[in-house]
């Protein structure tokens, strides 16, 4: 499929085709063809559409417009008006009051397109991350001399009203974590930045440390102020050598400017930084496993409570954000709490940073406010599927969740995707095409697991294994009907059983693939069939350079 | 017994050398061995030794601590290693028949190092470049948007 | 070496800063920013910044300015520059190498003209 410029979509819920869906959809094909359209435009049944009384409805994008009812008649108006000249057709517009849920936001939007809003982003490739006057002139460190003339709880407070919330997966609210530490009176406490970024498909964190270093040093400046610490350490992953370098080099331009340091602007406030290089391991994303791994042991989870709030880097109160989390901090004390609430949805404000990947026509990464749904995403930032239709996406890296496509019109928001029990993750966007085998992609990301469980509890250990062992099997043509239900147990004793995030939401693929594709997984136990032709019981030649290898089992994944 | 030595280095001097530029605080234990990693290519017993006695650890700590990091070896590597993303977005971006490519070409499998220790081939999660997977990492450099049939031009750029 | 005390000293260095900048816009130099993060090296910025040093010299020109940056998040359009004309848009290239880069000197910066081909959308 290449990229168009309109996509037209038609509900096709059972009360939508009692009311004429499919018709519709038909006097929509012929007027297109009709106006020679049929390579800018695309059409499709949607379905997973959400409450309404005005079916059936039609949604138009890149202007997220929402027609209803529409009736057959109603097609030829719609086409020449808006796919042809541009001109929204407000008559046929549904009233807001008949939509509820996700249909309601977007139609809230009003036919705007989620346009870009650089706000973590603003100066990444953009400034010489290397020359601190780049960052200074564009407003750098602004917000840490304003915030030196408030008091620690107005700094607090002003991050509470913004309704920030944690970047790094749970969405946790960022105000309340740093009162937590703030309220703990003991002398000596930290501020870490957590850019142990490893969740694959997540690069994000990358391009803010690559490309603004100075912003998470304001940034950390602040949060140290408003919690009372005055050491900070940024963990950056082994494998970000270049990250490292930068982020090195812009901690010794601020000490030279005083922005680091004792009595920074002149007040009574002093902080310093330290970087500390990871050496490759995934888990020390988990908070926990970081501050291990900065006291240098393995970097194992501790047992929780205490929290790092109360008990952190060794025994002191210590707080740990994560580098996007951390980048909307300047931005939201130069603007004010009111500002960032204008931007995404009310239950969490502000923008999400998307890296896009897989099997569409441009992959990158973007910021655009939350509540922005996957489908618009793929149609207007990754200009449509690359080889095929959309089968699934992954988000989130390996913790994240496989939203199949009925799904891909729920605003991507903590709650929304919560109430979906699916899981926004870290804010990677790997989206497949029918090519792609759902067994064989659950083997990779639990492939992944089983290297990467620290081991120090059995139900990740063990588990991550046991499933990556049944899948192959799947795979191989020689899994069981009993393995499903052993799958099913296996997700739900990771999630209960396991003492931290990664075990927690290693069983995520599993739950996903056997509520979404079901019927695809049991195509390859009963009729020993992978429908995508990639899994090796299919047998076929996949390498094709010099000598044919076939996938045996040593090869392995 | 034989002292170690790589490029002109003595092992125990340039651990004494670290251990006078870091102090002996358990933090700097992993900062001491990703130099110690990046100057031999790998953490030897005699180095774990070396920094039991001089950091007053037990011998294990030390040695837990190197076999948990990805990063950090305790068998000597080849010249050359090569580091294979196996995560999901270069899998889906086409990695399986690159890694194919790879063990094809070099004639090992993952883990293990070529005969004339010139290549050591291992597999890595994520490195962060997944817009242009599938992504090869050979000593220092990246390779983005690698296909199968560049693998060898690639390979032939090392001596 | 400057050192702040106050907000009012981080006002004056902006400011300081921004004349410097102006200056460089006003003068009539040219400003190529190059994106020097992990992708853009791995896609090969490298020889990129390499073939336009060298374009520069070979052709005496003295009014542009080389800068990096980090990377833009175009993965698919890497490895990507910037040029910037005094008093004009940015304008943003990808999927370049070192001879698409030379055209663009020649065509864009010494010529004024831009090179839709090679422009990518943001």
């Amino acid at each position: 499929m290449k990229a168009v410029r309109s996509m037209v979509l038609v509900s096709s819920d059972a009360e939508s085709i009692a009311l004429g869906a499919n018709e519709v959809f038909s006097a929509f094909q012929q007027k297109i063809q009709d106006y020679g359209l049929s390579d800018e435009i695309s059409i499709s049944f949607i379905s997973d559409i959400g409450h309404n009384s005005a079916a059936p409805l039609v949604i138009i994008y890149p202007e997220a417009v929402i027609y209803g009812p529409v009736k057959p008649d109603d097609v030829l108006d719609i086409v020449e008006e808006h796919l042809d000249k541009g001109h929204i057709v407000e008559r046929k517009l549904v009233p807001a009051h008949e939509l509820s849920e996700h249909l309601a936001w977007l139609s809230s939007r009003k036919g705007t397109l989620p346009a870009e809003n650089r706000i973590v982003l603003k100066n990444v490739g953009l400034i010489d991350p290397e020359n601190i006057e780049d960052y200074i002139a564009l407003d750098g460190y602004q917000a840490l001399g304003t915030v030196l003339g408030k008091t620690p709880a107005e700094t607090i407070g002003i991050i509470k009203d913004s309704g920030l919330r944690g970047r790094g997966g749970a969405g946790f609210p960022t105000g309340l974590k740093w009162s937590f530490v703030a309220k703990t009176h003991i002398d000596k406490k930290y501020v870490v930045c957590n850019a142990d970024e490893s969740e694959p498909g997540t690069f994000k964190d990358r391009l803010v440390l690559e490309g603004d270093p100075h912003a998470i040093i304001e940034a950390m400046a602040i949060a140290a102020y408003a919690v009372g610490a005055d050491e900070g350490y940024v963990y950056i992953r082994g494998e970000y050598g270049l990250a490292i370098e930068r982020m090195k080099v812009a901690i010794k331009q601020a000490r030279e400017y005083g922005l680091l340091g004792k009595n920074i602007f002149s007040s009574k406030f002093s902080f310093d930084l330290h970087v500390h290089a990871g050496a490759g391991a995934y888990i020390c994303g988990e908070e926990t496993a970081l501050i291990e791994s900065i006291e240098g042991k393995r970097g194992e989870p501790r047992s929780r409570p205490p929290y790092p709030t109360t008990f952190g880097l060794w025994g002191k109160p210590t707080l740990v954000n994560n580098v996007e989390t951390l980048a909307n901090i300047p931005a939201i004390i130069r603007n004010g709490a009111d500002w960032y609430r204008s931007i995404g949805t009310p239950s969490s404000p502000g923008t999400k940073v998307y890296t896009i990947l897989g099997n569409v026509n441009v992959t990158g990464l973007i910021e655009v406010p939350m509540g922005i749904t996957l489908r618009e995403v793929i149609t207007i930032y990754a200009k449509g599927m690359k080889g095929g239709t959309f089968k699934m996406a992954q988000t989130g890296g390996s913790s994240g969740s496989i939203i199949p496509a009925n799904l891909q019109d729920t605003p991507m928001d903590f709650d929304s995707f919560k109430t979906a029990s699916v899981s926004l993750g870290s804010g990677a966007l790997l989206i497949c095409n029918q090519e792609i085998c759902v067994v064989d992609l659950a083997k990779v990301l639990l492939n992944f697991f089983r290297f990467e469980s620290c081991g120090k509890c059995n139900p990740c250990r063990i588990g991550c294994q046991k499933s990556f062992e049944i899948l192959s099997n799947i795979a191989e043509g020689i899994g069981t009907l009993q393995d499903l239900e052993d799958l099913q147990m296996m997700a739900d004793q990771l999630y209960e059983l396991s003492n931290c995030g990664l075990g927690q939401t290693a069983g995520s693929p599993l739950k996903d693939i056997l509520t979404y594709f079901h019927a695809e997984v049991e195509s390859h136990i009963r009729l020993k069939v992978c429908p995508a032709d990639t899994c090796p019981m299919s047998g076929k030649t996949i390498y094709q350079v010099g000598q044919e290898v076939k996938i045996t089992r040593e090869q392995g994944a | 017994m034989s002292v170690e030595v790589k490029n002109g280095l003595d092992i125990k001097k340039t651990i004494r050398e670290l251990i006078k530029q870091h102090g002996t605080e358990r933090a700097e234990l992993i900062p001491i061995m990703q130099k110690i990693n990046a100057a031999f290519g790998y953490i030897s017993s005699e180095a774990i030794e070396e920094l039991a006695i001089l950091m007053n650890l037990p011998t294990n700590q030390i040695f837990t601590v190197a076999t948990f990091y990805r990063m950090l070896s305790t068998e000597p590597r080849g010249k050359h290693v090569i580091q294979f993303c196996e995560s999901a977005p270069c899998h889906v971006a086409g990695g399986r028949q690159v890694w194919l490519a790879l063990q094809e070409a070099l004639g090992i499998k993952s883990g293990q190092t070529s005969q004339d220790n010139k290549w050591t081939l291992l597999t890595t999660s994520c490195l962060g470049a997944c817009g242009i997977g599938p992504v090869l990492v050979i000593d220092q450099d990246i390779y983005g948007n690698v296909q199968p049939q560049q693998v060898k031009n690639i390979l032939s750029r090392y001596e | 070496m400057p050192t702040i005390k106050s907000l009012d000293d981080l006002t004056r260095i902006r400011e300081e800063v921004l004349k410097k900048q102006e200056l460089i816009t006003t003068s009539g130099k040219t400003e190529i920013i190059v994106g020097m993060g992990t992708v853009g090296r791995a896609t090969g910025t490298q020889e990129i910044l390499t073939a336009i040093l060298s374009y520069i010299e070979e052709h005496n020109l003295g009014n542009v300015i080389v800068r990096q940056t980090g990377d833009m998040g175009l993965d698919s359009f890497e490895p990507v520059i910037q040029v910037i004309l005094p008093g004009k848009e940015r304008v943003t290239y990808g999927k370049l190498n070192p001879e698409i880069v030379k055209s663009i000197l020649s065509n864009h910066v010494i010529g004024g003209k831009i090179i839709e081909e090679f422009k990518v959308e943001r």
